[in-house]
Parts: C-alpha cells; sequence; structure tokens
C-alpha cells in the first residue's frame, strides 16, 4: 500500500483510505511553507505514508513574457524568481545572454559580480537558517540573521539603489561603478560576520532540542539525490564533493580559493552544517575578492541593440539554492525566441516525497524549511 | 529533418510569430526599438552570418553514432556546447544508454521549444550531465503534435515534473509517465501557454470567470 500512496494521495475520492488513514491538507495559506505552497498529506496517525505538492499558485508566466521583452527587457524580470537572491538569478541570466552573444564581460565587473553574489549567498542562507529555526521553534536566530542580512542589503542599496529585486548587473558587465568605501564596507561586514555565525553555533550546532529536531530527519543520499536532480546544499550534504563554482568555473570564481563542505548523512542536521559552512566560505571568497579588485572598465563592447546570433546557450550557476540554469534560444531578432528557466527550488521540491515519508507531521514543517525553496520560483 | 534552429528559421521565425499571434505582438514590438537610441541604421548593416554551428565529430558523436546509427539525425556543436538530434522512436534506448554507458548521470533539465512551421513541431531538450566527466550533452527530440514520446521517469526521476511542465506549457503527451497532469495551470485549464500561436493576452476566460469571479484576469 505504502509504494503506491502517490496516486492514492491524488484520488479525489478517500473511499480508498484505510479506517486509520487521513488526507491533511497544508497550505497554501500557512506561515511554515514559505509562501504558497500546498501540500496533501496521508497520514496514518501521525506518520506520513505519502504526499502531493500542489503548486502553481505564483505561475507568472516568465517563460512567456521573455518571448516578448528584449533580453535587456527580460532582466528585471529573473529578479523576481528567487526574490531572496535577486542578485544570483541576475548573474545566471548576464553570463547566458553574454555567451550567446559571444561576449564577456571585463575583469573588473566579474570580480564586483562575484562579491556581490556571494553577499547574496549569505544573505539568502540567512533567511533560511532563520525562518528554518522559527519553523521548528527557536525563535532567537530569525532576528540575528535579519540583523546580519540588513547590513547586506545596505550595502546592496548603496550599489545599486536597490535593496531586494536588485537588477544590479547588465548584460555584457555592469552599470554602475563600485561606490567610495564599498570595500572598506563589505569588508567590515565579512569581519564582523566571523563573530556572527558563531552566535548562531552558539545557539543551535549543540543545542539539544535542534539535534533532536534535525538529526536523522528528511535523510535522502546521494544516488536519490542525483536521481531526482536536487542540487546545492542538499546534494552536498549527502556526501557528494560537487560545487559548480568549481566544477565549471565563471564569474570570477577561478581565482579564488574556497573548499566545499559536505555532510554525511543527509540529513537535515547535515545540510545546515553544510549552508552553515557556506557561508564561512562565502565570506572567505569576499574577503579575497576586496584584497585585489582589477582596474579597468565595467562594461565590455555588446552595443545597445542586442541581436544574438541565431543558435541557442545552456549556462547555469550555482545558486544559493543549486543549479540555476538558463536555457536560450535566440533567432537572430532583439527579442529571445525561448527562455527556459532550469528553477533549482523547483527540482529540488521533487525530491520531498522522497525525504517525508515515515516521519511525523511536525518534521513535515522541518523538511519543508531544509528544502529551502522560493515559491517565486518554483511557480515562476 | 535536417532543419535546424539557424538556416530555416532565421526567415521563418519572425514573420509567423508577427502574423500568426495578431494580437499582442504589435505592442512589445512597437515598444523594443524607440527605447535605444539609433533604431533604424543598425538592421541594414548585418554582419555576414558568423557559423557558430559546426557540425561535431568526436569520440563522444562516433560512440553514439556506432550505437544508433541514423537514430542520430545531427550532431552540432554551437558556441561550444554539444547536442544530438535523436530520432524520438528510441528516445528511451537513447537515454539509458545514455545515462549507464556514458555516465551522463543528472538529467538537469527538460524542457521543449515551439517550432509552429515545422513539420514535427516541437523539439524536445534534454539537458543532461556527467558527474565524473563533467561535461554537458544536450538532447534535442523533434515531435510532432501527436506523437507521444517515450516518458524518461524510469530513467531519471527528475523528469516527472519535468514532463509534467512540458505537458502543461505544450501540451505534449508523454507515454508511461506516472501520473502525467498539469502542474502549474490549474487542472481545468484549456490550452497550453508557451506554444507560439497562445497569444501572451490569450487567458482562459471561462475557467477565470468561473473560479476566480472575475471577468478577466488582466
Amino acid at each position: 500500500m505504502a509504494d503506491t500512496v502517490q496516486e492514492d494521495a491524488t484520488q479525489k475520492n478517500g473511499t480508498l483510505l484505510g479506517a486509520d488513514e487521513l488526507i491533511l491538507n497544508m497550505g497554501p495559506q500557512h506561515p511554515s511553507t514559505h509562501g504558497v505552497l500546498r501540500v496533501k498529506l496521508k497520514l496514518d496517525g501521525e506518520r506520513v505514508r505519502g504526499t502531493e505538492c500542489v503548486i502553481g499558485y505564483l505561475h507568472r508566466g516568465v517563460e512567456k513574457i521573455a518571448e516578448h521583452r528584449t533580453y535587456q527587457q527580460f532582466a528585471p524580470y529573473v529578479d523576481r524568481m528567487d526574490y531572496i537572491a535577486a542578485v544570483s538569478n541576475g548573474l545566471g541570466y548576464c553570463e547566458a545572454v553574454e555567451k550567446l552573444l559571444n561576449a564577456e564581460a571585463p575583469l573588473r565587473a566579474r570580480v564586483i559580480r562575484t562579491i556581490l553574489t556571494e553577499l547574496q549567498r549569505i544573505a539568502s542562507h540567512l533567511i533560511w537558517l532563520g525562518t528554518h529555526a522559527l519553523d521548528i521553534g527557536a525563535l532567537t536566530p530569525l532576528f540575528y540573521c535579519l540583523r546580519e542580512r540588513e547590513e547586506i542589503l545596505k550595502i546592496f542599496e548603496k550599489y545599486c539603489g536597490a535593496r531586494l529585486t536588485t537588477h544590479a548587473f547588465r548584460i555584457g558587465g555592469l552599470q554602475y561603478e563600485a561606490y567610495d568605501g564599498f570595500e572598506k564596507d563589505v569588508e567590515r561586514f565579512c569581519k564582523d560576520f566571523e563573530r556572527r555565525i558563531q552566535e548562531y553555533v552558539d545557539l543551535l550546532t549543540g543545542n539539544s532540542i535542534w539535534i533532536g529536531r534535525t538529526r536523522n530527519v528528511g535523510v535522502i543520499n546521494s544516488a536519490d539525490c542525483i536521481a531526482l536532480g536536487a542540487s546545492g546544499p542538499i546534494l552536498r550534504a549527502s556526501g557528494v564533493k560537487w560545487d559548480l563554482r568549481v566544477a565549471q568555473p565563471y564569474a570570477a570564481y577561478d581565482r579564488y580559493k574556497f573548499e566545499i563542505p559536505v555532510g554525511v548523512n543527509g540529513d537535515t542536521y547535515d545540510r545546515y552544517m553544510v549552508r552553515m559552512e557556506e557561508m564561512r566560505q562565502s565570506r572567505l571568497i569576499c574577503l579575497q575578492a576586496i584584497e585585489n579588485i582589477p582596474e579597468g572598465p565595467i562594461l565590455g563592447k555588446v552595443g545597445k541593440v542586442l541581436k544574438p546570433p541565431a543558435g541557442e546557450i545552456y549556462h547555469s550557476i550555482e545558486a544559493p539554492k543549486g543549479i540555476l540554469g538558463y536555457y536560450i534560444v535566440s533567432d537572430g531578432t532583439t527579442q529571445p525566441y525561448r527562455v527556459r528557466i532550469r528553477p533549482p527550488s523547483f527540482i529540488n521540491l521533487q525530491a520531498f516525497d522522497k525525504m517525508v515519508r515515515g516521519h511525523l507531521v511536525a518534521d513535515v514543517v522541518a523538511i519543508i524549511g531544509t528544502l529551502d525553496i522560493v515559491l517565486g520560483e518554483v511557480d515562476r | 529533418m535536417a532543419d535546424e534552429p539557424k538556416p530555416p528559421q532565421q526567415p521563418e521565425s519572425s514573420p509567423p510569430e508577427a502574423s500568426g499571434s495578431s494580437a499582442a505582438p504589435p505592442a512589445p514590438k512597437s515598444a523594443a526599438p524607440p527605447s535605444p537610441a539609433a533604431p533604424k541604421p543598425a538592421p541594414p548593416a548585418p554582419k555576414p552570418p558568423v557559423s557558430l554551428q559546426v557540425p561535431l565529430d568526436n569520440e563522444l558523436v562516433q560512440r553514439y553514432r556506432a550505437r544508433f546509427g541514423a537514430v542520430v539525425q545531427d550532431a552540432i556543436e554551437d558556441r561550444k556546447q554539444a547536442y544530438l538530434v535523436i530520432d524520438s522512436s528510441q528516445l528511451s534506448e537513447v537515454a539509458r544508454y545514455s545515462r549507464d554507458e556514458e555516465k551522463f548521470d543528472l538529467l538537469e533539465d527538460f524542457t521543449a521549444v515551439d517550432w509552429p512551421r515545422r513539420e514535427k513541431r516541437f523539439d524536445l531538450i534534454a539537458i543532461l550531465y556527467s558527474f565524473p566527466h563533467n561535461i554537458r550533452l544536450r538532447l534535442k527530440v523533434p515531435v510532432a503534435l501527436d506523437d507521444r514520446p517515450a516518458s524518461l521517469v524510469e530513467i531519471w526521476p527528475a523528469a516527472n515534473w519535468l514532463e509534467r511542465e512540458i505537458f502543461d506549457m505544450f501540451g505534449i503527451q508523454f507515454d508511461g509517465h506516472p501520473g502525467l497532469k498539469r502542474i502549474l495551470l490549474p487542472d481545468e485549464w484549456q490550452g497550453h501557454p508557451l506554444r507560439k500561436d497562445y497569444d501572451i493576452l490569450q487567458q482562459d476566460t471561462a475557467w477565470v470567470r468561473e473560479n476566480l469571479g472575475i471577468e478577466s484576469g488582466q
């Protein structure tokens, strides 16, 4: 019975349920689903026997819109997918179009892009940590995390005027030169952040309630991760030492040294440890990068009217949530013929059913949190 | 079937979109050029077509050709990225071979592109990644509207939701999918929005009226 539950849970009539089974609807208006995720849970008492995710509440047809905008006009739209890591989305899109144009951003632009993207990774992980801990019942980390994230958003605001949907980059490089004192601000944040991270560690890492709620919860092994396409910290926590920033470097990542953290068990606690270490590594990348930002132009020669030669390109980056890919087909006009976005949240969410079966209802909340999904990106 | 995007689509694709979906294009089409400085002088000076797509014949392609013969219809390198054009009749065999023999263990993405003027209207695009070799390969599978390509869920479980999304957006039915239904749009929605003949302003007004209680979603 347990093997076929996915089909069962989708049945409109519940007549096939056993006497002690129950379909419980969770969401879309539920604070711990991080947006408008709706999950149908098939329960046997407190145990989860099957799930079905109902998504699409936030679908805006981003890929359709792309076909009716010019390449530059579409750039701000990508910020609105994973809106808590807008800079990463922008980086992926700009680099994909640059590849399509056979162009490359100047080195100075790439270095500044790297710094901002790594700051964004820290900010994204901070939101994950705060809300994840909040879901499990630890209220304090949220306030600490938002305090540090605020510092990052201030840097973004000083740099480009926006905090959330930044549109920080332009196709071909950057629109804005780094402001006076940019390095100092980044350095001050990074220096300070080391101490801050220790505060989270003190609150959570050795906390027996935290360990009890996360260890051996939502276990997924590396083979299942790869089969289901789950990427990013989920893949690394299951023991695969793989990161696109190292495997196929983009932006300026080949200039910096950093470690790829990996887990062993692939449980929620390992994913917590991996993301915490990623924040430390991002901080180190930023510190290396500000030491020597090369001089030079910030915008390459791509022209004002972008008409990429006909053809197609796929480019992917390691976004905070996993592999973020753009597959763009050009027909030689100013508007893309097709833009396909490979959203990490959408594909990672597929692993949810695998991770949640057999656990208690209370663990569902922990597992949604550890997946680190953003519904804007799931639904696009 | 050798019509890959570049040669045929260039003359073909801009007119059909203008004529095919007559309602919407005027707005974005006219909105696009005026924003940059010189809209007119730019088009008359097209550079001589640089061939970015070149036929590919490396060892990987040769292994595929040796194994599958004419099923591999074409092998192209576009901007240093390789793709194979595969006949849809043997999609699952090629996919299984790719996973087991060539170690493309990750189905990174699976999507489709609509070319309404073509006889086989859609291209299915499977983007594969190999962890051991750190390379990517795209499989491009032309399918007609009423073709039922084999589902890849058996081979890469990641294909489950991706195929549902393709079905949702393009209306392509996959044979052997465990539960092929819409994923992003409501189940009762009529039409497949990412087809080129589905206008950007188009919507299922009956559904909107019935379920949202408003006249239009615009």
